[in-house]
């Protein structure tokens, strides 16, 4: 049904030039139900998240007897309270700036060697180039899985386990094959002659790349730096295995949640706090974002 | 940009001085400064562990005894795992396809609609979310108790709604004079027949469940050709005796009083007064029953049990889908608004209904871009774990498992056996090569 109105509505809008007021009311009209559809479906996408906000908002002696919609019917419930004392929380404070370095970290390490391998298969000669880069685009195939028990042991007898460093190396390797992929593709774009001229001109490889390839990659690179913070940011799995004092937030509620309902004035806030930056990156970038989500399907 | 390149004469910081033109060993040289770094992050980081990983799961727990495939026998046999196995498949089964439909309806819909920014965003923001987060959110929603789980809540409201809850909620009978029978009703055990007087003692009533305007119950006086009777709160505080009508008990109003003939059918129904007796006038000859109807003591909606070990995996399903609707619907409408306008219009000229373009030529032309979403869910779907390890609670664990997640439990959540977990490991890496491949393969064509 739904479908058919959409194409309808598709017609009637080739229609709307210079048609009469009555018209263009019925037309608004029969496309009422997709209005409210959209209207009810959207609203109930929002629920969810609007459901947390609420429930950070409520003390928690509210909460034990009824749920975050109280807040609707009495606004002067809320309190930012919960957001006060998980602020005083030294746990959850160190965590969050833990997440930030590791996210930065393994954000800006991958790009940079990534750039710098991407700008070799696309613009330097050497045997075995094109062979070399399809080994590099085939260990996106590798699930983080199969390297967890291997850096497990690895990261114990380099005492790299439960460092901040250790979680961004392993971020970094694995954001690798998947930014070399799209940066190479991005960086072969770039008109031959810019880098003939350049090399003519006598510029050392290095200065080509820094000078003239990282500027003129930058939407490429901002849209995988995007991604590749929100994937960093967002983890859960690696902190969980190479991390015990070296928590980042998710870790750091992950280990609230045995007590679910008897921590929530602590979980609801800090889970708040943790999809808040995420929230803010997305709104600012989206453009990136979801130019990014497109070119990186095959991920 | 090229124009401060074209000025630059010196060599770059850490390269050697040139003499004339690039020489063999300084070509290699800048190959390996740009390729060294990934190269060697690459060949720590994912091939040998992949290797070793691959090498490990054909040892016992210690790592010392090779046990040849003993891990993978366990993986087949043991019943957590076969139940990640199966959850897994259900999940690659269910999932992609609805996250596809989904995003294709709602991308549809979105296309010749003004204001449809609101909804997109609405849609798409749980992606930015990590999942990790997306599961502390649906464990809210799906707390069971109906006064603080959102999802429970909303149907509570329906159902209270359409059926509200019974009077009298936990009341038993005094004696055994009334039964309880199957259906959930009371039956009184001495048939009746018109002139008989009905005594029907109820217990387990709280004093704040009765009405505030139930008086005193007395027993009714016989009524000629019609039944009459009582019901009662058969308690009274300090004693008394159960199945005897005494002082300061007070009569049960309000309740609906049925006379099943003798099929069992309710041939007549009356609602009690406020000393708790009822009575049906002019009633046809033959025996009855009197009953209470089990709608009078239907308890208030207890909520469904959305984490308990029958419905943990379609829950979780549910608000996975919730976060990547969006991703589908951003992709398939970028795919919706490049196809050619022109090919479209030439079906209408030709007489095509909507219906047929959308099913004939939108549908075909959009196939590649729902290969690549159900594609992707695939991939995504078959290492899920984040999600199911927040929203499933630690004692649903082994019925929600996956075999991300089950491979994380036995490596490192207190089994601790790199044997097993390598196994299971190399088993998900298994299933991922072949549809990536086809990935990979459907991308090269592309290009």
């Amino acid at each position: 049904m739904s479908t058919a109105e959409a194409t309808d509505a598709r017609v009637e809008t080739r229609a709307a030039v210079g048609e009469p007021l009555s018209a263009r009311i019925v037309r608004f009209l029969s496309r009422t139900p997709v209005y409210l559809f959209l209207a009810f479906v959207g609203l109930l996408w929002l629920v969810p998240t609007l459901g947390l906000l609420f429930t950070s908002l409520l003390p928690a002696s509210i909460l034990n007897t009824t749920g975050w919609w109280e807040i609707l019917s009495e606004p002067s419930l809320a309190t930012f309270d919960n957001y006060r004392s998980i602020f005083d929380n030294q746990a959850i404070t160190s965590a969050v700036w833990t997440t930030l370095w590791i996210s930065l970290g393994a954000t800006i390490l991958p790009i940079l060697v990534a750039s710098l391998a991407a700008y070799a298969f696309a613009w330097i000669e050497f045997p075995g180039r094109d062979w070399l880069f399809l080994v590099v685009v085939g260990l996106l195939v590798v699930p983080i899985q199969m390297a967890l028990i291997p850096i497990f042991s690895l990261y114990n007898s380099l005492g790299l386990f439960d460092t901040i460093a250790g979680l961004v190396l392993f971020h970094t390797a694995f954001g690798l094959p998947f930014a070399i992929f799209l940066l190479r593709n991005f960086f072969i774009g770039i008109p031959k002659d810019l880098l003939e001229a350049a090399r003519i001109d006598g510029a050392s490889e290095l200065r080509i790349f820094f000078r003239l390839i990282l500027p003129l990659g930058l939407p490429a690179i901002a849209s995988l730096a995007i991604f590749q913070f929100l994937w960093v940011w967002n983890d859960l799995l690696v902190a969980l295995t190479f991390g015990r004092e070296t928590q980042p937030i998710t870790v750091a509620i992950f280990s609230q949640m045995r007590q679910f309902s008897a921590n929530i004035e602590l979980i609801a806030p800090a889970a708040f706090v943790s999809l808040a930056i995420p929230l803010v990156v997305f709104f600012a970038f989206q453009r990136y974002f979801v130019q990014g989500l497109l070119a990186g399907s095959v991920k | 940009m090229s124009e401060s390149v074209s000025t630059a004469e010196a060599p770059g910081a850490g390269l050697p001085p040139q003499d004339g033109g690039p020489g063999v060993f300084q070509r290699h040289w800048t190959t390996i400064v740009f390729l060294g770094p990934a190269l060697a992050l690459l060949a720590v980081w994912i091939v040998y562990p992949t290797i070793r990983t691959i090498i490990r799961s054909f040892y016992d727990r210690s790592g010392d005894e090779f046990v040849g495939l003993d891990n993978y026998q366990t993986l087949f046999s043991d019943d957590t795992l076969v139940t990640a196995i199966k959850n897994n498949f259900l999940w690659l089964l269910v999932v992609p396809a609805m996250v596809t439909a989904i995003g294709l309806v709602f991308a549809v819909l979105i296309e010749r609609i003004r204001f449809s920014v609101a909804f997109k965003v609405a849609v798409f923001m749980p992606m930015a979310i990590s999942l990790f987060a997306a599961g502390v959110i649906w464990r809210l929603m799906y707390e069971k108790d109906p006064s603080r789980g959102t999802i429970n809540a909303g149907i509570a409201v329906v159902k209270d709604a359409v059926s509200p809850p019974g009077a009298l909620q936990a009341a038993q009978p005094s004696t055994d004079a009334v039964e309880v029978v199957a259906d959930g009703s009371l039956v009184l055990e001495t048939p009746l027949e018109p002139g008989s007087v009905a005594q029907l003692g109820l217990t387990g009533i709280r004093a704040s469940d009765v009405r505030d305007d139930a008086v005193q119950a007395v027993v009714p006086e016989p009524l000629q050709g019609g039944i009459t009777g009582v019901v009662w709160r058969d308690f009274k505080p300090g004693g008394g005796t159960p199945g005897v009508l005494e002082e300061e008990e007070v009569g049960l109003p309000g309740v609906t009083v049925e006379l099943r003939d003798v099929n069992g059918r309710a041939a007549y129904t009356a609602k009690t007064n406020p000393d708790g007796t009822f009575g049906f006038e002019e009633v046809e000859a033959g025996t009855y029953r009197a009953a209470i109807g089990a709608a009078t003591f239907a308890v208030p909606y207890a909520g469904v049990s959305w984490l308990g070990e029958r419905l943990i995996t379609p829950a979780i399903m549910i608000a996975y889908i919730w976060v990547w609707a969006g991703f589908a619907m951003v992709v398939i409408a970028a795919g919706l608004a490049a196809i050619p306008r022109d090919l479209l219009e030439a079906a209408r000229t030709d007489g095509a209904n909507e219906w047929q373009v959308f099913r004939r030529i939108t549908i075909p032309l959009l196939a590649p871009v729902l290969t690549v979403v159900f594609i992707t869910m695939l991939i995504y779907v078959l290492k899920v774990f984040d999600i199911v390890i927040s929203i499933a609670p630690g004692s649903v664990q082994d019925d929600a498992n996956v075999i991300a997640l089950a491979m994380w439990r036995t490596s490192f959540g207190g089994v601790n056996d790199f044997g097993l977990g390598s196994a299971i490991a190399v088993f998900l890496f298994l299933l991922v090569i072949p549809i990536l491949a086809l990935n990979i393969r459907r991308f090269r064509r592309e290009v």
